[in-house]
C-alpha cells in the first residue's frame, strides 16, 4: 500500500503497528504524493466527505426524535423543529445538506468529465462513485418521504410507480415496494430503515473509492501521468489538507447561508401540508438536484420508455470510460471536446429547467431536444471526436513546459484558471 | 468564450429558480415585514395582536394543533408574560382522562397543553365548512408559496366577482387566492376585534397582526435562527481568512504563486 | 538576517496557532447541540406538575400516581403507623431522617414520596417487608412506614418531591 516503510518510532507504537498497521495507514495517508498543481475543482472530494459526515451525524441525531409511523411523522417532525433542543438547526442542517451535497457530486462529476478522470487507470473509482450517487439518489429519495408531507407522499408514489411500467409483473413489484395497496405505513416504515442503512453502505463505497485512488494517484489538470513522489508531487498533508479546508470553509458559508436565512427556499411548500391519499398537489415536482431525470422521464410518450429511457441516463455513465476513444485526458489539450463538455453542461441545466416546468408546449419540445443531446453527447460525439480531434501538445512533466507546439505548460494553467 | 459560457449557465441555474413559482396568478403584495431579512425580528405587540385576532376571529374553524399555550410566552414570540399564559390557558377546557372510573372528563387548560381545536377531527371539520376543510395553521405560512405575503394577501384580497364569473353557494371571490375561488368568507370587518393597546383595528391592520402571528407560529425559531446565523456566518468569515493566511504560507514552501 | 527568520517564524507558529485554536472553538460550539438535543425537551420540561385528588383514600391506603414517567406513593397513614414511624431511634437508621422531616406539619397522616428504590430505580411493593412499610423485590431492600431504608443494599431513604395542599382535597406534585 504504501511506497515506504513506515516504521513508528516509540516501542509501543511499533508493538501495536506490528498486530495492526493503523499508524502505517495514517502515515501513508499524510505522505501520500499528490500532484501539485491541483486546482480548486479537486477540493470537492473533501468537501463531499465532509458531507456525507455531517448527514450522518445529524441524521443519527433526528433518528432519536423522529417517529415513521403515517400518523405520527408529521406531527414528530414538528416536535423536533419546535420542542427538541437545537432541533430547527440539526433538521435544517439535514434537509438543506441533502442540496448541498447533491450540489458538491454534481460539481465533482463534472470536473471528473472535463479532466478526462474516468479514463485509465481509474475507471474502477469511477464505477465505484456512479454506485455512489445512485445510493445518494435512492437516500434523498427515501429521506423526502420521511416527513410525510404532501410531497413526501406523491413524489413516492410517483416514484413507486416507475415501477409498474415493468412488463408482466410490474404491479406485482410496485405492490411489494409499497408492502399495501398504495403508499401507505409499511411503505414509510422500510424507506425510514433503508434511508438510515444507506449512508453506511455509502460510507463503505467510499473507502473503496478513495482506495480505488491511492492506487494509480490523482488525476490533475494537465492529465498526465506523474511520477510519485517527485517534485511534481506535494505530501497531502499539510498541502492539500490546508487547501481542502479553505475550500470547505468557504463552502460551509454558502451551506450556513441556505440553512439560517433560507432554510426552506430549496424545499417544496407542499411538504408542510400533512399528506393526504386523497388529494394530488397541483404541481408535484421532485427535489431540484433529480430535474433532469425527470425531464427525461417525461420526454417519452411511453410510460415503459420513458421509464428505460431515465435509467438508461445514468446507466450509460457507467460505460462513459470505454465511450471516451481519446487518448488524452485532460479537456485543456482537447479543443472540441472543451465545447462540447460545455454544451453537455448547458443541456444538463436546461433539462433541469424544464423538468421543474409542466410538461406542456415549449418546455416538452425543450426536453425533447435536451434529452436527445444528452445520449447524442455520449454515444455519438465522445467515440467519434476522440478519434478526429487533433489534440494541442500535453507537457511531459507538471513542471516542465511542453517540448514541441505552441501551447506551454503557463498556457494551460491559465486554461485552468478559467474554468 | 468560456467565460461567457459560465455566466450563461449562472443565469440558466438562477432562472430555474425564479421560474419556479407559476405565472398564471397575480404575485401577492408585498409587505416590509419586520420578521424579514438577516436580522429580521417579529414585532411584539403585533404577534400579542395577532394572537388576539386568531382568537376570536380564525379559531373558531382553524385549529393549530402543533403549538401550546405555553408557546406564548417562550422567548422570541408574543412574550405574553407567565400569569398572562396562565390565563389564558386556563380559559380553554380541555378534555383529559381517562380518570381513576375510565371516564373522560373536562379541566382547564395549562401552559404545557396544545391548543385546543375547534373540531374533534379532519371530517368533522370538513363537514361544518361546507366541504372545504379548513386547514391547520401551525404552519400555515411555509406551507403556501408566497408565505405571509400570500397569507395577507388573500385576507385583504375580497372583491366583487368579475363579470362572467359565476360563483355557487358559499364560495367567494379572492383576487390573490389560488383559482381565485376560496370558501372561506371574508371575516374581517372594520373594528372587528378591541385590541387592548388601543390601535384601531382596522382590516389591514387585523390582517397584518394574524399574518404576523401566523408567521411567528410557522417559524417559532426564527429570531434565534437569525442571529446564531449572523454569529456562525461571522465565525466563518474569520476562520476562512486564517486558514487562507495559513495556506498562503504553508504553499509558498513550494510554490510562491498559488 | 538571523533576526528577521526569526521573526518570520513566530508570526507563522503564532498564525497556525491562532487557525487551530479558532478552528477548536468552533468544534466545540457544533458539539454543544449535539449533545444538548438528547436533554429533555421543551415539552418535557412543562410538564413538570401534576394535580392528585385525594378525598377518596381511606385511612391506612395508599394511591400510585404517575409524575414524569416515575410512581409516587400518596399514602394515608394511621394513628399507629405515624407512632411507630416516630418510635425509631435514629441511631438504628442507615440514613438518619426523622418521620416528621419527611411529612408536611399538620398533615403528618399524608406521605408522599417517590416510589423508587434508591438502590437501582425498581418500584417496591407496598405493605410488605420487614418494617410493614415497604420491600424492594429486586435486591430486597426494606422500608419502613416513613419511607426510609431499614435494611438491604439501598443507600439512601426513598426520596420526597416537591408537592404542595392546593386545597384539603387536593396535592400538588411539582
Amino acid at each position: 500500500m504504501s511506497e515506504h516503510e513506515y516504521v513508528p518510532k516509540s516501542k509501543a507504537g511499533k508493538w501495536f503497528n506490528d498486530r495492526l498497521p493503523l499508524l502505517s495507514l495514517a502515515s501513508h495517508l499524510t505522505d501520500y504524493p499528490t500532484p501539485k498543481n491541483l486546482n480548486y475543482w479537486w477540493t470537492f472530494g473533501g468537501i463531499l466527505t465532509f458531507c456525507l459526515l455531517t448527514q450522518i451525524i445529524t441524521g443519527i441525531v433526528l433518528a432519536m426524535h423522529y417517529v415513521a409511523h403515517a400518523d405520527l411523522a408529521f406531527a414528530s417532525v414538528e416536535h423536533i423543529m419546535r420542542d427538541v433542543n437545537y432541533g430547527w438547526l440539526i433538521r435544517y442542517i439535514h434537509s438543506n445538506g441533502a442540496s448541498m451535497f447533491f450540489l458538491a457530486v454534481y460539481i465533482h462529476i463534472f470536473r471528473s468529465l472535463f479532466y478526462g478522470s474516468y479514463k485509465s487507470p481509474r475507471e474502477i473509482i469511477w464505477i465505484i462513485g456512479l454506485m455512489i450517487y445512485l445510493l445518494m439518489m435512492a437516500a434523498a429519495f427515501m429521506g423526502y418521504v420521511l416527513p410525510w408531507g404532501q410531497m413526501s407522499f406523491w413524489g413516492a408514489t410517483v416514484i413507486t410507480n416507475l415501477f409498474s411500467a415493468i412488463p408482466l409483473v410490474g404491479d406485482s413489484i410496485t405492490t411489494w415496494l409499497w408492502g399495501a395497496y398504495s403508499v401507505d405505513n409499511p411503505t414509510l416504515t422500510r424507506f425510514f430503515s433503508l434511508h438510515y442503512l444507506i449512508p453506511f453502505l455509502i460510507l463503505g463505497l467510499v473507502v473503496l473509492h478513495i482506495w480505488a485512488l491511492h492506487i494509480p494517484g490523482n488525476n490533475n489538470p494537465v492529465g498526465i501521468d506523474i511520477k510519485k513522489p517527485s517534485k511534481d508531487t506535494v505530501p497531502f498533508h499539510p498541502y492539500i489538507t490546508i487547501k481542502d479546508a479553505f475550500a470547505l470553509l468557504l463552502f460551509m458559508i454558502i451551506f450556513a447561508g441556505f440553512v439560517f436565512f433560507a432554510p426552506n427556499v430549496l424545499g417544496h411548500s407542499d411538504n408542510y401540508i400533512q399528506a393526504n391519499p386523497m388529494v394530488t398537489p397541483a404541481h408535484i415536482v421532485p427535489e431540484w438536484y433529480l430535474l433532469p431525470f425527470y425531464a427525461i422521464l417525461r420526454s417519452v410518450p411511453d410510460k415503459l420508455g420513458g421509464v428505460i429511457l431515465m435509467f438508461s441516463a445514468i446507466f450509460i455513465l457507467f460505460v462513459l470510460p470505454w465511450l471516451d476513444t481519446s487518448k488524452v485526458r485532460s479537456a485543456v489539450f482537447r479543443p472540441i471536446y472543451r465545447q462540447f463538455f460545455w454544451i453537455l453542461v448547458v443541456d444538463v441545466l436546461v433539462l433541469g429547467y424544464v423538468g421543474a416546468m409542466p410538461a406542456e408546449g415549449i418546455y416538452l419540445v425543450l426536453a425533447r431536444v435536451g434529452t436527445i443531446y444528452y445520449f447524442l453527447h455520449f454515444i455519438v460525439i465522445l467515440p467519434v471526436v476522440g478519434y478526429f480531434e487533433k489534440t494541442e501538445p500535453v507537457p511531459l512533466s507538471i513542471s516542465e513546459p511542453v517540448l514541441t507546439g505552441s501551447a506551454d505548460y503557463s498556457m494551460a494553467k491559465k486554461d485552468n484558471e478559467k474554468i | 468564450m468560456k467565460k461567457f459560457k459560465l455566466l450563461l449557465t449562472i443565469i440558466l441555474t438562477l432562472s430555474i429558480f425564479n421560474n419556479l413559482k407559476s405565472a398564471e396568478q397575480i404575485d401577492p403584495i408585498k409587505v416590509d415585514w419586520s420578521f424579514k431579512g438577516l436580522l429580521g425580528k417579529f414585532d411584539r405587540s403585533s404577534l400579542q395582536r395577532g394572537y388576539q385576532v386568531y382568537n376570536e376571529v380564525c379559531a373558531s374553524c382553524h385549529s393549530m394543533q402543533y403549538l401550546s399555550y405555553r408557546n406564548l410566552g417562550e422567548p422570541g414570540g408574543p412574550e405574553f408574560s407567565e400569569e398572562e399564559v396562565k390565563a389564558i390557558a386556563a380559559g380553554f377546557e380541555v378534555i383529559d382522562g381517562p380518570d381513576a372510573q375510565g371516564e373522560m372528563f373536562t379541566r382547564p387548560g395549562r401552559p404545557s397543553d396544545k391548543f385546543v381545536s375547534p373540531y374533534p377531527n379532519v371530517n368533522a371539520a370538513t363537514a361544518a365548512n361546507g366541504g372545504a376543510y379548513p386547514p391547520d395553521m401551525s404552519v400555515l405560512v411555509k406551507a403556501r408559496k408566497g408565505g405571509a405575503n400570500y397569507i395577507y394577501s388573500v385576507l385583504v384580497g375580497y372583491e366583487d366577482p368579475p363579470e362572467g364569473v359565476v360563483l355557487d353557494e358559499g364560495v367567494y371571490y379572492n383576487k390573490y387566492m389560488i383559482g381565485n375561488k376560496i370558501k372561506m368568507p371574508n371575516n374581517l370587518s372594520d373594528g372587528l376585534v378591541e385590541y387592548a393597546d388601543g390601535t384601531e383595528a382596522t382590516i389591514d391592520q387585523m390582517a397584518k397582526d394574524v399574518t404576523t402571528f401566523l408567521s411567528w407560529a410557522a417559524e417559532p425559531e426564527l429570531e434565534t435562527r437569525h442571529k446564531t446565523g449572523v454569529k456562525v456566518i461571522l465565525y466563518l468569515i474569520l476562520l476562512t481568512i486564517l486558514v487562507f493566511l495559513s495556506m498562503k504560507k504553508i504553499w509558498s514552501r513550494v510554490n510562491p504563486e498559488i | 538576517m538571523d533576526k528577521s527568520e526569526k521573526k518570520i517564524t513566530t508570526r507563522r507558529d503564532f498564525l497556525f496557532t491562532t487557525s487551530y485554536t479558532v478552528g477548536a472553538v468552533g468544534l466545540g460550539a457544533v458539539i454543544w447541540p449535539l449533545v444538548d438535543q438528547m436533554n429533555p425537551d421543551k415539552a418535557q420540561k412543562a410538564l413538570a406538575t401534576t394535580e392528585v385528588d385525594i378525598s377518596q383514600i381511606e385511612p391506612g391506603k395508599s394511591i400510585t400516581v404517575l409524575w414524569r414517567g416515575k410512581p409516587v406513593f400518596l399514602k394515608r397513614r394511621t394513628q399507629e403507623e405515624i407512632l411507630e414511624a416516630r418510635s425509631v431511634s435514629l441511631d438504628e437508621l442507615p440514613h438518619p431522617e426523622k418521620d416528621e422531616e419527611r411529612v408536611k406539619s399538620g398533615k403528618d397522616e399524608w406521605l408522599v414520596m417517590l416510589g423508587v428504590c434508591t438502590h437501582l430505580g425498581c418500584v417496591p411493593l407496598s405493605n410488605k417487608g420487614d418494617y410493614k412499610g415497604w420491600f424492594c423485590p429486586c435486591h430486597g431492600s426494606h422500608y419502613d412506614l416513613s419511607g426510609r431504608i431499614r435494611k438491604g443494599p439501598a443507600p439512601k431513604n426513598m426520596e420526597i418531591p416537591k408537592y404542595e395542599f392546593v386545597n384539603a382535597n387536593t396535592i400538588k406534585i411539582g
